[in-house]
Order: structure tokens, then C-alpha cells, then sequence
């Protein structure tokens, strides 16, 4: 069981704000883990301390054994670690096809063979049919999916995956799910954000709670959703319950 | 280096030149803070309120002090429209479209006036053109006075407007939160139509107090509106206090550069701040956002 | 390649003209055409394809132009040979603005607008050191010779510019079918997304600052040698950054022919404006300014964008590719 991601005292604060306070995690190698909790958390700060995109006030970040602490992302996504936005980020003036082949190219310099790839990859998150759309033509299904492809073309080890079912219906989150559980079975690493518990107890092994930038709970699904203090924090007793009926006590 | 006397003056000369700056930076700023576009015509209708100002001065009779009544509603009513019919719709929601349009607005209004008016400097002479006052060891131009004043007193009735009127309060709004305004009822068209008007009136202002100690061509507005953004950059996009203090700042920085290396030199010394604000400070020094 | 192909078939059916016309007015609007293009092409790599409106590209043409000029008057270098050194000055100029600006994340209107300030200290200075003439600027001596890149009739001259086009054609060819093209694109439409799948935006928008620069200063040093004269005004001045960038986007940023298109579309219409007008000091510059308005209200992505658009929203209807 190799650390692929090792996040050790991590914090960040803007101004008066601490939004991520002494955060520590190990991600291991071929998981698929989640990290929830209330919004404004820190979640997508965390992912953001993680792949660079912000400068870790105190603490360090290293992946595969190497120190990343505040290397730049596109660095990072050459050492296999990327991620996907929140609010989806589409390049939007181009084809879905095009797209892909972005991070495609990230190891495949020539432009055929990133086009070839971008369209096994489509086939992979299920956009075939939709190659030559514009990216802004999608639905947000659409481009949650676009996104991940991007993201998986550039072949990550460890894909950061930033509430990729949001703004999606029951039909299509049911859909999403066997795409997310794929990746794994590719044999990349994935760590969500995600507030569809649903999804989190199908799918997570391990689950991360955070709220106010604090690392509060962690464990699998079960244990995670039967802590009082998250039910406090986040989950609330109703949600918490239910949780329990469905998915019985599994360890 | 140089007699202390000559040194005043040239600080003097630039804190009235400056105000005038600031005058013509604040209304930059509040298109600036409020419309969050940069407004590249900005300079160019400068130029247009000038050569109304001479018109009125030359055709009419009418002294410069005295059309600020006439001069400041009629650009206030160009501004409106222009935002209202032209750059609002032609924005299409993207900031690089409105940087385009206006761009080419200050194009058009520019070349119109080289059409018109071709391309000779044009100055007025009134009664006062050449009289002074002395202040401590220097003397300096009465026009040159009437503008500082004129200048201070028309950002404080800006800063009264913003501060204390209910148009104030509802362009602190749409600035703040453009969406939650519309949802309160505010009218963020008529808002941002106004602000602009505003803004140009600020150079109809602007324009009144200049002139008597300065001159028109159809260039003039690109000299000024560098200078107008470096004082919005150095300022802090959006700050009015920042924008007063930095066209006094850059009115100084330009008389004491001009003195040390010459007229087109010194003008120099203003782009290289410009750059290196827009590098090393762009929320600049009283920043009321980045 | 498809691109490719229609970019020889360009150049070969432009370059006949000379062959099959000796007529001054023909050749004179070809070659100016041309010029026109190569500003537009120029601009169009950093703005349409790169995303990064520069408003003082004069800054580039202006280098080109004096470092053209110079490096025959004082340093009795051979004009052809002075060519590609003065495309290298630009581009290294290019590379040094770039460089701070990408350096302290500069985008948007504080691009645009250091780019301006840069032409203008560019151009106070040029008016201020007699390295470069001062005010009254630089005459290259009269040499009717290919030799000096001073041909006697225009076939010269549309040829050389047609070379100079080619080679922009070519660059911007490349930028559609290359990695370092999509990353450029992805780095215009999206910084942060093209960061986290491993674009590095420093180097992919300096480079293009780099080509833009170094093209843009062909037409420059183009500039001196046919018209033997340069000054601050016309190096540095408004009229060349506004030419290029309406011309690029009255085309259509970001495509392969839109400069083209939108160039060789404000030239016909300047022609015009001056056959039915005359001499109108500043007509052509109110044209270049309302047309710019009137492209971005009605057709923000220019004609051959919007044509590019029109064609692509045809096949998805027609179902031509599914």
C-alpha cells in the first residue's frame, strides 16, 4: 500500500480567514477516496494546496515521494497529478475533440496522435457521439464529463476530482458513477470532493471530513457518517440515519 | 541642483496641473470602479469637451468658467447615450469586447475631429489668460489656480454624490454586487448609463478649467489618457481618494521630470511609473480592488 | 494538409499577378494589401490565437523599421541581411515585454494597456536620441537595385511581401496543427484548466509574443525600404497597433485567413473612402474606428469567423459529422 499523495500540516490563511488549518492525509496508491464536509470548508482550497494552484502557508505536500510544496500545476500534471474544477472550465471555443487533445498532448507531442488519443479517451467517459460538438455546446453533464476526460488524457496517477456530480440530476449521477469507478479500474488514483453522499458511500473507501479548514473525522463510509461530530458539523441526524438504514454497518 | 524658488515652482505648477489630472482620473475611476471597464475613450472625448469648450468660447463668446453650465449636461448626455446604446449593447457580456469598442470609439472621435477641425492647435484668449498670483517665492497662473479649485471642489460634490445621495448608494450597489442590485429593483442599466455620463461630465468639468490654460488638437486626449490610467493604476482601481492623491502625485512627477530632463523626457518618467505600478502594484496604493 | 495546400495555392496564384500585369496601380494595391496582411497575420498570433490583446503592436513595427534602417545607415549592413536581424530585434523586444508582463500575470485591459505604454515610451524616446534621428527621423539613400531591397518597379516588393505573408501564413498553419498551437489556445480560452493538465502559460504566451513581434517587425523594416523613411510618429505612433488589430479582427481572430480577409476588406474600403473622398486627413483611421465598432456589436467573431461558425453550424445540422 504506497503513499501516492502525503499532505502533512498543511495550512493557508487569506488575510483574517483561515480556511485550511494543520491538515494532514495519506492517499495511497490505486484508491478511490472522498473528502467531504460544509461548504466553505476548505475543501477546494485542500485540492488547490495540492496541485499547486495556491502556496501552503505552512506545511508540506509531496507526491510519489517527491516534495511539490507549491510547484507550479502544470509541473505537477507532469508528474501525474491533476485536477478538475468545480465550476467547470471548458475551453469552451472548441470541440470536444480538441479539448481532450489538450491534455493529451501532455505526453504525446504530435497533434495526430493527441487527436487519436482524445477520441479513445471520449469513448472512456462515454462523449463519442459528441467529438465534434463545441465544448459550449454540451450540457452540464456534458462537460463534467469533458472535464474528467481532459483531466484523464494527460494520464494522472492521482486525479483530483472537484464535485464532479454536482448540478447533476438522479439519471445522470446514477450515470456517472461506473465512469468514476473505470478510472479506478485504469488504475488511476482518484480523491473527490463530493456533498452526493450517495455517491460517496458507493464508491469511497476512505472519506476525509473537513469543516472550518480543520480535519475533523476519517474512516471508511460507515464510520464516518455514525461520528457525532460530523453528524453536527454536516451530515445532520436525518441524513445520517437514512445513510445508516441503506447501507447497513459495514465496517 | 536647481534655486529652491525654481524647485517650488515646478512643484507648484505640478499640483495644479495634477489636480486637473485627478479631475479627468476621476471620472475614469468611477466608470472604472462601478462599470469595471477600462474606458480607452476616454481621452478622446476629452478632446471633444475641449473643442466645445473653444467653440463656445470663439463662435459664441461664451468664457469657459461660464459654459461649465452648458458644457458639463452636454456631456453628461453624450456619456449616457453613448453607454446605453453603443458599449452596453456591444459588449455582448465580454470585457475584451468593451476594451475593442471602446478602443474604436476613441479611434472615430479622434479622426472625426482631425477631419473637422484639422490638425492645428488652437488656444483661447480671455481676460485672465496671462494673469498671476504669487504664492510664497513663485508665481503662477490664475487659469492654473481656478483649476486646482475647481478640481477639488468637483471631486468633493463626486465624493458627496457617492456618498450621500440615493444614486450613490445605488451605484455602491451595482459596483458591489451587480446581480443583488438588479434583484433589489435597481435599474443596472440606467445605473452604469449614468456612472458613464458622469464620468464624461467630469471632463466637460475637466475641459472648462483646462483650456484657458492650455490648448486643443484632435491628439490631445492620448497624452491625457495614459496619465488619466496611470493615476486610476497608481491610485487603486476604484478609490476616488487614491485617484486625487495620485493625479497630484503624477502632476508633480512630471513638472520635477520635465525640469530635470526636459520636456518630452520627463513625460517618460509618467509610462515608466505606469509600467512599473501595473507590474510590481497593479491593486495600486489605496486599492479598493485588484 | 488541407491549410497548407490552400496556403501554396495563395501564394503561387498572388505571386502570378506580377507576372501577368505590369500596371503600377495593380501591383501598388497588391503589395500594400499585402502589408496590410502581414500586420493583421502578425497581431493575430498574440490576440486571436493567443488571446492577449496587445494595443501597442506599433512597438514591434517601430523596432523593425529603425533596426532596418540603422543597421544599413551606420553599420553598412547588406538590407537582406538586415532583414532577418531586424525580425530578430523585434522578437527579442517582443520576448523582453513578454516577459515582464507574463512575469507579473498581466491579462486583459492591463495588458492592452502596458502595450501601449510601451509604444509610447518607446516612441518619446525615439523622438528624444539621435541614434535614431530624433524628430526628424531616417532616410535611407535611393538605390534602385534588388541588391539594396530597393527594387524599381513594385513586382519586387509584392514579391518580397508575399514571401514575408507566406511565412506568417505558415506560422499560423503550424499554430493550428501543433501542440505548442493547442496550448496557446487553451492558455486564450481557459488559464487556469490549461494549467492543471500541464500547459506552462509563461513560456507558451511568450513564445507567441516572440513570433508576433518578430513578424510584425518584418513589416517594419518592409516599411523602410519602401518608403526610404521612418520617424516616431509613424514608428511607434497609434495608426500601425490600430491597423493591425482591426484588421485581425474584422477578419477573425484566432482563424487561419481571417486576417486576410479582414486586411485585404479595410484596404478596399480605405481605397474607396480616398477615390470617393480624396485626401482626408484622418478618414481612413474614423473607418478603421467605426468598423471596429460596428464588427464587435454585429459580428463579434469577424467575417471569416462568422463564416467558420456558419459552416460549422451547417454540417452539425445537415449531420455531416456526427
Amino acid at each position: 500500500m504506497t503513499a501516492l499523495l502525503q499532505v502533512q500540516g498543511v495550512s493557508k490563511s487569506f488575510g483574517g480567514l483561515r480556511a485550511v488549518q494543520d491538515v494532514s492525509l495519506t492517499v495511497t496508491q490505486g484508491s478511490l477516496t472522498a473528502l467531504i464536509g460544509p461548504n466553505g470548508a476548505g475543501k477546494t482550497t485542500l485540492f488547490a494546496l495540492m496541485s499547486g494552484f495556491l502556496r501552503p502557508d505552512q506545511g508540506n505536500v509531496s507526491f510519489a515521494g517527491q516534495d511539490i510544496t507549491g510547484q507550479a500545476p502544470h509541473l505537477n500534471a507532469a508528474l501525474g497529478l491533476t485536477r478538475t474544477f468545480q465550476i467547470v472550465q471548458p475551453f469552451a471555443a472548441q470541440t470536444v475533440r480538441e479539448n481532450i487533445a489538450v491534455g493529451a498532448h501532455l505526453h504525446l507531442p504530435q497533434r495526430a496522435l493527441a487527436l487519436a488519443r482524445a477520441e479513445e479517451v471520449a469513448l472512456q467517459v462515454g462523449l463519442s457521439s459528441q467529438l465534434d460538438k463545441l465544448a459550449s455546446d454540451l450540457t452540464v453533464a456534458g462537460r463534467k464529463r469533458l472535464e474528467m476526460a481532459r483531466a484523464l488524457a494527460a494520464r494522472p496517477k492521482l486525479l483530483l476530482l472537484d464535485e464532479v456530480l454536482a448540478g447533476l440530476n438522479p439519471q445522470e449521477i446514477a450515470e456517472m458513477i461506473p465512469v468514476v469507478r473505470n478510472l479506478v479500474a485504469q488504475g488511476v488514483t482518484v480523491l473527490m470532493i463530493e456533498h452526493v453522499m450517495q455517491a460517496v458511500m458507493n464508491l469511497a473507501e476512505h472519506v476525509w471530513v473537513l469543516a472550518q479548514g480543520k480535519l475533523i473525522a476519517e474512516g471508511t463510509p460507515s464510520q464516518v457518517t455514525q461520528n457525532a461530530q460530523v453528524i453536527e458539523a454536516y451530515l445532520g441526524h436525518g441524513t445520517a440515519a437514512r445513510l445508516r438504514a441503506q447501507h447497513g454497518d459495514k465496517p | 541642483m536647481f534655486d529652491p524658488s525654481i524647485l517650488w515652482a515646478s512643484v507648484l505648477n505640478g499640483v495644479t496641473t495634477g489636480a486637473v489630472y485627478a479631475l479627468i482620473a476621476l471620472g475614469l475611476t468611477l466608470i472604472y470602479g462601478v462599470l469595471h471597464i477600462i474606458n480607452f475613450a476616454h481621452g478622446a472625448s476629452l478632446m471633444m469637451a475641449l473643442y466645445g469648450v473653444y467653440f463656445l468660447k470663439e463662435r459664441l463668446g461664451i468664457d469657459p468658467y461660464l459654459a461649465l453650465p452648458v458644457v458639463v449636461p452636454l456631456m453628461f448626455v453624450l456619456g449616457y447615450v453613448l453607454q446605453r446604446v453603443v458599449i452596453n449593447r456591444a459588449s455582448h457580456g465580454k470585457d475584451e469586447n468593451i476594451l475593442l469598442v471602446t478602443l474604436g470609439l476613441s479611434i472615430v472621435m479622434e479622426n472625426l475631429a482631425l477631419l473637422f477641425f484639422k490638425s492645428d492647435t488652437r488656444t483661447i484668449d480671455t481676460a485672465y489668460t496671462l494673469t498671476t498670483w504669487s504664492i510664497g517665492s513663485a508665481m503662477i497662473s490664475l487659469p492654473k489656480l481656478v483649476a486646482f479649485v475647481g478640481a477639488l471642489v468637483v471631486s468633493a460634490l463626486l465624493l458627496w454624490m457617492v456618498r450621500g445621495t440615493d444614486l450613490g448608494r445605488a451605484i455602491r450597489a451595482v459596483a458591489k454586487e451587480k446581480h443583488g442590485a438588479r434583484l433589489m429593483g435597481i435599474d443596472v442599466e440606467h445605473v452604469y448609463a449614468m456612472c458613464f455620463g458622469i464620468g464624461l461630465a467630469c471632463l466637460g468639468a475637466a475641459a472648462c478649467f483646462l483650456l484657458p490654460a492650455y490648448y486643443v488638437n484632435p491628439q490631445v486626449g492620448n497624452g491625457f489618457v495614459l496619465v488619466a490610467f496611470t493615476i486610476v493604476v497608481l491610485g487603486g482601481m476604484g478609490s476616488f481618494a487614491g485617484a486625487l492623491l495620485g493625479g497630484l502625485l503624477i502632476g508633480v512627477v512630471e513638472s520635477l521630470g520635465g525640469l530635470y530632463l526636459g520636456e518630452s523626457l520627463g513625460q517618460v518618467g509618467i509610462f515608466v511609473i505606469f509600467i512599473a505600478v501595473l507590474l510590481l502594484r497593479p491593486q495600486g496604493f489605496f486599492g479598493a480592488r485588484t | 494538409m488541407k491549410d497548407l495546400r490552400n496556403v501554396i495555392l495563395f501564394v503561387l496564384v498572388v505571386a502570378l499577378v506580377p507576372v501577368l500585369t505590369s500596371s503600377g496601380v495593380i501591383l501598388n494595391f497588391v503589395m500594400t494589401a499585402l502589408y496590410a496582411c502581414l500586420l493583421a497575420q502578425a497581431w493575430n498570433i498574440l490576440g486571436g490565437f493567443g488571446g492577449q490583446f496587445s494595443f501597442g503592436h506599433a512597438l514591434f513595427f517601430g523596432t523593425g523599421a529603425y533596426a532596418q534602417a540603422i543597421l544599413q545607415l551606420q553599420f553598412n549592413v547588406n538590407p537582406w541581411v538586415a532583414l532577418p536581424l531586424a525580425m530578430g530585434a523585434s522578437a527579442m523586444v517582443g520576448a523582453w515585454v513578454g516577459a515582464l508582463s507574463f512575469r507579473y500575470g498581466l491579462k486583459g485591459s492591463y495588458f492592452a494597456l502596458v502595450t501601449l505604454a510601451f509604444a509610447e515610451v518607446f516612441r518619446i524616446v525615439a523622438l528624444s536620441v539621435p541614434f535614431t534621428g530624433a524628430g526628424v527621423g531616417l532616410m535611407l539613400p535611393l538605390q534602385s537595385s534588388a541588391a539594396a531591397m530597393q527594387f524599381g518597379t513594385r513586382a519586387g516588393f509584392v514579391w518580397l511581401m508575399l514571401g514575408l505573408v507566406a511565412l506568417a501564413l505558415c506560422v499560423s498553419v503550424w499554430l493550428r496543427h501543433s501542440r505548442f498551437g493547442a496550448y496557446l489556445q487553451a492558455v486564450r480560452d481557459n488559464e487556469d484548466a490549461a494549467r492543471a493538465i500541464g500547459v506552462n502559460p509563461f513560456q507558451v504566451k511568450l513564445l507567441a509574443t516572440v513570433l508576433s513581434g518578430g513578424l510584425m517587425g518584418a513589416g517594419g523594416a518592409f516599411y523602410v525600404q519602401v518608403f526610404q523613411y521612418i520617424d516616431p510618429g509613424i514608428a511607434y505612433g497609434p495608426h500601425t497597433s490600430v491597423e493591425a488589430l482591426v484588421g485581425a479582427i474584422v477578419g477573425g481572430m484566432g482563424t487561419l485567413w481571417g486576417p486576410v480577409v479582414g486586411a485585404l476588406a479595410l484596404h478596399v474600403l480605405a481605397d474607396l473612402t480616398r477615390n470617393l473622398f480624396g485626401q482626408l486627413p484622418g478618414i481612413n483611421m474614423v473607418i478603421y474606428g467605426a468598423v471596429l465598432v460596428l464588427i464587435v456589436m454585429f459580428l463579434p467573431r469577424g467575417i471569416a469567423g462568422s463564416g467558420v461558425s456558419v459552416r460549422a453550424a451547417w454540417q452539425r445540422w445537415t449531420g455531416g459529422r456526427s
